[in-house]
């Protein structure tokens, strides 16, 4: 077991795959870059965050390929590269770009499989960084995975933590089904312990990270670390909480959630996502139908305000859910105790 | 070559003020009062300037994530850009939108983008309007040479064709598609591509403000006409990264410094009008040095603007809900 950040072992898990499947290849805007530069270096970029950096010069240009900037083809080069055999991992550099290429992404790849009878599969892979945390305003920032969970046919991951990073791309690319890989950029250079050796982590499958009795806390991604923060504080105090980091937003894990509910009888949902038709909507559509008989308080949601993402330092702050929203949600739901 | 002294001092104090703007964001971005992502258009001021100073007050511009020359060389307020890209409240954008999304509706200013190719299409729309005004006015995209090989860019000079609308579309090779050579990208060349069409493309020296000048005249021209969309393709450079902090490894590191010193867009300006004894040295300076103190209140008036607050986060999501 080592320390890495989400960053390598993301990129420990592409090479790893490369390495294991001569079938799978990258694409993408810099995934190596330099191409064409007057200064002759290939790899001059790694992907806009790095990620891919490596790559080229192991695995040549056949299979780590540098894209124009064209969103919806290097969307639709994936799908057909996938519907012909391959296992391409396409990477947006951005979430927000997916507005590019939304058509390639949910009227095609989504849909192949069921259209086509079932005779189709499309192991794409499309890697994206998402969040705010940068002051990358209103068309760098945004957390869409509520959109593309909503997509029957797409696969949806949030990892929190660089040993999930690396076992849920890992399991991305092996996976028939077309994966959207959710790549917080807040988390890119935060460390955490990874397993040594091929840690694969199957879908639907939410982590329980902290146990507790009083309330049930839901989060994705980089609200796991603020929920935590939240937590932790509260256990000081003697409220102790259950912490479930999603992992993956489609499939959901009802299992986990509907049997920590059971004990807990209050339930509090962290998305960093706009409130309306979120994730955190849908827990807590999931509590008022499968859980309505364990509920002892209202649900309390946690999330961005319904505005874009605002630019300014003050504004980002006021806009993301932070450790303090969240302790306050958990204390509310505890007070009719 | 122009010969209008009055004419050309607006021009090169509108290129000097991109430049300084420019350099002095370069100097002032790393001491950390600037968030987000900054991309600097230094190098390419001959190409806004040359275009916007054919424009005439009801044409529309729309730009791309490499945004202020294009809002300057349109008239935008550097004082209330620089609030903007401070994050203030009282910045054009209220600090809601930052360095890559500042607009200015009432200067015909459609907007910086944050996505690569979106603006085109958009641009087309400002020409149906104008088409449909009657008044002459026309609408111009500003497109990199990355950002034409989005579909949307294809997509919207077809449209502009169909439709016979007074679009003008500037294409900026800079050399760079984010860490990429434009070379690699791009296949064919920019000029066929836009006169298989049926867009004139006017051809000019990104790095000489007289010969954008000269080929966007002609290409308005053929836009206020009523002759349908038109084209100036200038070549030039931007002389930092993609974005600030850009360790530029794709780069020669003597490419730059290369073009400083041999064709800079500035010098070559200062150059042709002192020997053509339009204006004189002094002059110019004059201009260099008010343009610089500009500089300095404009920064120094952000540093300590208003922070925005929870208002200003809620409001203008919609105009009623």
């Amino acid at each position: 077991m080592g320390e890495m950040t989400m960053r390598d072992a993301l990129n420990a898990a592409l090479k790893e795959e490369m390495e294991r499947d001569d079938s799978v290849i990258v694409m993408g805007e810099d995934v190596s870059g330099g191409a064409g530069g007057t200064s002759g270096k290939r790899d001059a970029a790694g992907g806009i965050f790095g990620v891919t950096k490596g790559l080229l010069p192991q695995f040549g240009e056949d299979r780590v390929i540098d894209t124009p900037i064209s969103e919806s083809a290097i969307v639709g080069l994936a799908n057909g590269a996938a519907l012909a055999g391959m296992r391409p991992v396409a990477e947006l550099m951005f979430a927000d770009f997916v507005g590019v290429s939304f058509d390639q992404i949910f009227n095609q790849m989504a849909k192949f499989r069921y259209m086509f009878g079932g005779k189709a599969k499309t192991p794409v892979v499309l890697r994206m960084a998402m969040g705010a945390g940068m002051n990358a305003a209103a068309q760098h920032s945004q957390t869409i995975y509520p959109i593309l969970s909503s997509v029957p046919g797409l696969k949806v991951c949030v990892p929190s933590s660089p040993a999930d990073a690396k076992g849920m791309l890992k399991q991305a690319i092996r996976d028939d089904d077309p994966v959207v890989f959710f790549e917080h950029k807040a988390l890119y250079a935060r460390k955490g312990p990874v397993p040594d050796g091929d840690i694969v982590v199957p879908f639907g499958e939410a982590a329980l990270l902290r146990e507790g009795r009083d309330v049930t806390v839901v989060a994705i991604a980089r609200m796991v670390q603020f929920a935590a923060k939240a937590v932790d504080k509260l256990a000081e105090e003697g409220i102790t909480c259950d912490l479930i980091d999603m992992r993956t937003t489609s499939p959901i894990d009802e299992e986990t959630i509907l049997e920590s509910l059971s004990q807990t009888g209050r339930l509090v949902v962290v998305d960093e996502s706009n409130p309306i038709c979120s994730i955190a909507s849908e827990i807590a559509g999931l509590a008022a139908s499968e859980g309505y008989h364990d509920l002892m308080a209202p649900v309390q949601k946690v999330t961005a305000p319904h505005t874009p993402v605002p630019f300014a330092r003050e504004l980002e702050r006021m806009y993301v859910p932070g450790p303090a929203n969240i302790e306050a949600a958990i204390r509310s739901v505890l007070e009719n105790e | 070559m122009q010969q209008n002294p009055d004419q050309i001092r607006r021009s090169y104090r509108q290129m000097r003020l991109i430049r300084e703007f420019e350099e002095r964001l370069h100097i002032e971005n790393p001491k950390g009062e600037i968030a987000g992502f900054t991309h600097l258009y230094s190098g390419q001021e001959a190409i806004a300037v040359g275009v916007c100073e054919n424009l005439r007050e009801h044409d529309y511009i729309i730009s791309t994530h490499r945004g202020h020359g294009h809002c300057l060389a349109r008239g935008c307020d550097p004082k209330g850009m620089m609030h903007e890209i401070y994050g203030r409240a009282d910045g054009l954008c209220k600090g809601r939108g930052g360095s890559m999304h500042i607009a200015d509706l009432t200067k015909g200013m459609l907007g910086a983008n944050g996505i690569v190719g979106a603006g085109q299409p958009i641009a087309v729309g400002a020409a149906v309007a104008c088409k449909a005004r009657g008044d002459g006015s026309i609408s111009v995209s500003f497109t990199g040479d990355g950002a034409s090989n989005q579909g949307t860019v294809f997509e919207a000079m077809n449209m502009a064709v169909v439709l016979k609308l007074p679009k003008l579309f500037v294409l900026e090779d800079n050399g760079y598609s984010e860490h990429t050579g434009s070379s690699y990208g791009i296949g064919g060349d920019l000029k066929t591509r836009t006169e298989g069409f049926g867009i004139p493309v006017w051809e000019a020296d990104g790095f000489d403000y007289f010969s954008v000048y000269e080929a966007a005249e002609k290409a308005v021209a053929h836009c206020r006409a009523g002759e349908g969309p038109s084209a100036v393709l200038a070549t030039a450079t931007r002389y930092f990264g993609h974005f600030e902090g850009d360790p530029q490894h794709y780069r020669h590191k003597d490419e730059v410094a290369n073009f400083r010193e041999t064709v800079d867009a500035l010098k070559q300006v200062r150059e042709k009008v002192t020997e053509a004894g339009i204006l004189s040295s002094g002059e110019l300076d004059e201009i260099d040095a008010e343009v610089l103190s500009l500089i300095d209140d404009c920064v120094e008036s952000a540093r300590t603007g208003p922070a925005p607050g929870a208002d200003i986060m809620m409001s203008d999501v919609y105009i009623e809900y």
